[in-house]
């Protein structure tokens, strides 16, 4: 356990610093920070010393090198626009794209694996046909496009919904959460629905799908001859083999989820990370977009270093120790 | 007369396609007693699986019993709800699949999938279902059977796997084990292993087996009793000594001709020529008829009836009409 773990903090220095690589190179390509940060007045001379002063005409390796060195100690450099840390920004807006997250996989579990399972048992059931058929129907349609929609319907037509910012938030222990209102749970619905539908249906189809070739297979074939009661050989004998796969492909989704909190916060005009990050790259606020970059890839590398670890324990052919004989 | 354990009359089952409706077996009859060995035989798609799995009623989809009886202590089970069915399967008869590397779940340890299979039939404790488990583990001569317990499949040798299956089919003290073809997934010299385990067990506790099998070998070391089956009809049935020595129907002694004799070695193996038609082509009268080397005209038109004599049974034309040339010689 402990050398895996090891093994896989190693894994992740290694992608992080490559991360921090491509990051801190696309900076030269988004524009000039100084267009922004000066007015039209100033000369080219004040403009020239003021570049060197921030170090922006230092060859690449020097700043990248600098900024590797500060880096480690936790310093992303300080935002343009907010003459702030970037990290201490990004931390402010990091509780509310993780709530969106969070809700959205919420919704995505506890849909995908009961009408995933139903349509695998049942697929000539007029739900388990009908929800093939609506899935197809929420993967085709971008999430910008669902996001307007639902707030064209339950906000603008009904009413019954807010459709922008996060509401009322409580601070809780540092953390200002939007889940322990009731204000800032009703703001979280349209958002959460919004980012799911495209990962939602995608999970029903791919747990249909790997459960009908377990439930096909000979072990669960042996199940029913030994008389078992069809609830435990669906839930316990293939629903188990039936997730495996759906972990793995889980773990790498759950990152995809957060770069998709980009288009759902602009939409809901939601204070999150996504959000603030389009704000970033109109500025050209580079320390701000790198930083969210950086922050991004580690939460990438944390869901899927934990996803690893879950399925090295559902998974009994997978050892994280090294066998004891 | 005593009544049989199990009793298959007129069965029929078909697969419902699309477009068609295929017929994989046709007036299946047979019998088996209590403690009695039966053999299956056939060439692969000849409906030995199908008949097996549709005596507990688990046909993989679109198949189904379309007509026929299967009595099981005089109780018909095509008639059977699915509670009742499951409360026979795994408890009364038990099954031995063919592939053990398959038949395991994999995400489950060993334990597990032995108690689960009484939990399901009695209302036992954990800790007695596991004393009984592991008497059955300690009875298919697996050493170590606690520490097995608690492993997972993928820990353990096919062998290995294959009597941890026959220990689950026996947990429940079933009265009929149907064993589908057990050890055409072993290595060869486990294989002798396995079939000696499983003689030994259902003759010590006086269990009926139905074993199907490709392999006439085995069947004449195992069974008392034998059918054949040839496009999804039982074409001979006999003792399993008699089918050995003096098949009737041309089938049959094709298949034993098959068989590589160590006697005879740098002999060249004799073949049925051709290959069992499919489902979709089966050819109008006798199915056979195409490969029989003793094809009569009738054999193309119409389908033989089952000629009996001595407790054996044999459909063929040929066949048919020498039995009626002896009987008339006799009379004369």
């Amino acid at each position: 356990m402990l050398a895996f773990l090891i093994r896989r903090l190693v894994q992740a220095a290694l992608v992080m610093f490559v991360i921090s690589i491509i990051a801190f190179s696309i900076q030269d390509n988004l524009g000039d920070p100084l267009r922004e940060l000066l007015g039209q007045s100033v000369s080219e001379k004040q403009r020239q010393i003021l570049r060197d002063k921030m170090g922006l005409n230092d060859p690449f390796l020097i700043q990248y090198g600098r900024f590797l060195k500060k880096a480690i100690h936790g310093d992303l450099g300080t935002s343009y626009f907010f003459k702030r840390p970037a990290v201490d920004v990004i931390l402010d807006k990091l509780p509310a794209t993780l709530e969106l997250v969070f809700g959205a996989s919420l919704i995505i579990i506890v849909f995908s694996v009961p009408i995933g399972v139903f349509a695998a048992i049942y697929p000539k059931h007029w739900f388990s046909k009908f929800s093939m058929g609506a899935s197809i129907v929420g993967i085709s349609i971008p999430v910008f496009l669902t996001a307007i929609l639902s707030i064209y319907v339950f906000s603008v037509e009904f009413g019954w919904l807010p459709s922008f910012g996060r509401g009322e938030t409580v601070d809780f222990f540092g953390w200002r959460t939007g889940f322990l209102t009731r204000d800032g749970l009703v703001h979280l619905i349209l958002p959460c629905i919004a980012l799911s539908s495209i990962m939602l249906p995608l999970f029903i189809r791919l747990i249909r799908s790997e459960m009908m070739e377990v439930l096909e297979s000979e072990y669960v074939k042996f199940a029913w001859a030994k008389g078992l009661q069809p609830r435990r050989i669906w839930f316990l004998h293939a629903l188990k083999n039936t997730l495996l796969p759906v972990i793995t492909v889980g773990g790498v989704q759950i990152g995809t989820l957060i770069a998709f909190t980009i288009l759902t916060e602009t939409v809901f005009q939601w204070p999150g990370m996504g959000f603030l990050f389009l704000e970033a790259v109109n500025r050209v606020d580079t320390p701000l977009i790198i930083a969210y970059l950086i922050v991004v890839g580690l939460i990438f590398v944390i869901t899927n270093t934990i996803v690893d670890l879950i399925y090295g324990l559902v998974n009994p052919t997978v050892r994280l120790t090294r066998p004891q004989e | 007369m005593s009544v049989a354990l199990l009793e298959i009359r007129n069965l029929e089952v078909r697969f419902a396609m699309r477009h068609v409706t295929l017929v994989a077996l046709r007036d299946v009859s047979f019998a088996i007693n209590r403690g009695e060995r039966l053999g299956i035989v056939g060439e692969s798609g000849a409906g030995k699986s199908v008949a097996a799995f549709s005596i507990l009623n688990l046909i993989s989809k679109p198949g189904y019993i379309s007509a026929g009886e299967i009595l099981f202590e005089g109780r018909d089970l095509t008639k059977l709800g699915p509670q009742e069915m499951r409360k026979i399967r795994g408890n009364r008869i038990s099954m031995i699949f063919q592939d053990p590397m398959m038949t395991l779940n994999p995400v489950l340890t060993v334990g597990t999938q032995l108690t689960e299979c009484l939990h399901a039939h009695r209302e036992l404790s954990e800790p007695e279902a596991r004393e009984i488990a592991m008497e059955r583990l300690a009875q298919v001569h697996i050493p170590s059977p606690e520490a097995r317990f608690d492993q997972y499949p993928h820990e353990l040798s096919g062998g290995m796997r294959q009597r941890i299956v026959i220990a689950t089919a026996l947990l429940t003290n079933p009265w009929l084990i149907i064993a589908d073809e057990p050890t055409t997934a072993l290595d060869v010299t486990i294989q002798a292993e396995i079939m000696d385990l499983l003689l030994e067990l259902c003759e010590s506790q006086n269990v009926a087996l139905i074993l199907i099998t490709h392999d006439l070998g085995v069947v004449s070391q195992v069974t008392e009793r034998a059918i054949v089956m040839y496009a999804g009809r039982v074409v001979e049935e006999a003792p399993t000594r008699e089918i050995v020595r003096a098949a009737k129907h041309p089938y049959t002694q094709g298949l034993i001709g098959a068989l590589p004799q160590q006697t005879e070695s740098r002999r060249r193996l004799k073949q049925i020529r051709g290959v069992m038609p499919a489902l979709t082509e089966i050819p109008p009268g006798c199915a056979f008829h195409p490969r029989c080397p003793y094809v009569l005209d009738v054999c193309r038109v119409q389908l033989p009836g089952y000629s009996i004599k001595n407790g054996a049974r044999v459909a063929c034309h040929m066949v048919a009409a020498q039995m009626q040339t002896e009987a008339k010689e006799s009379e004369s």
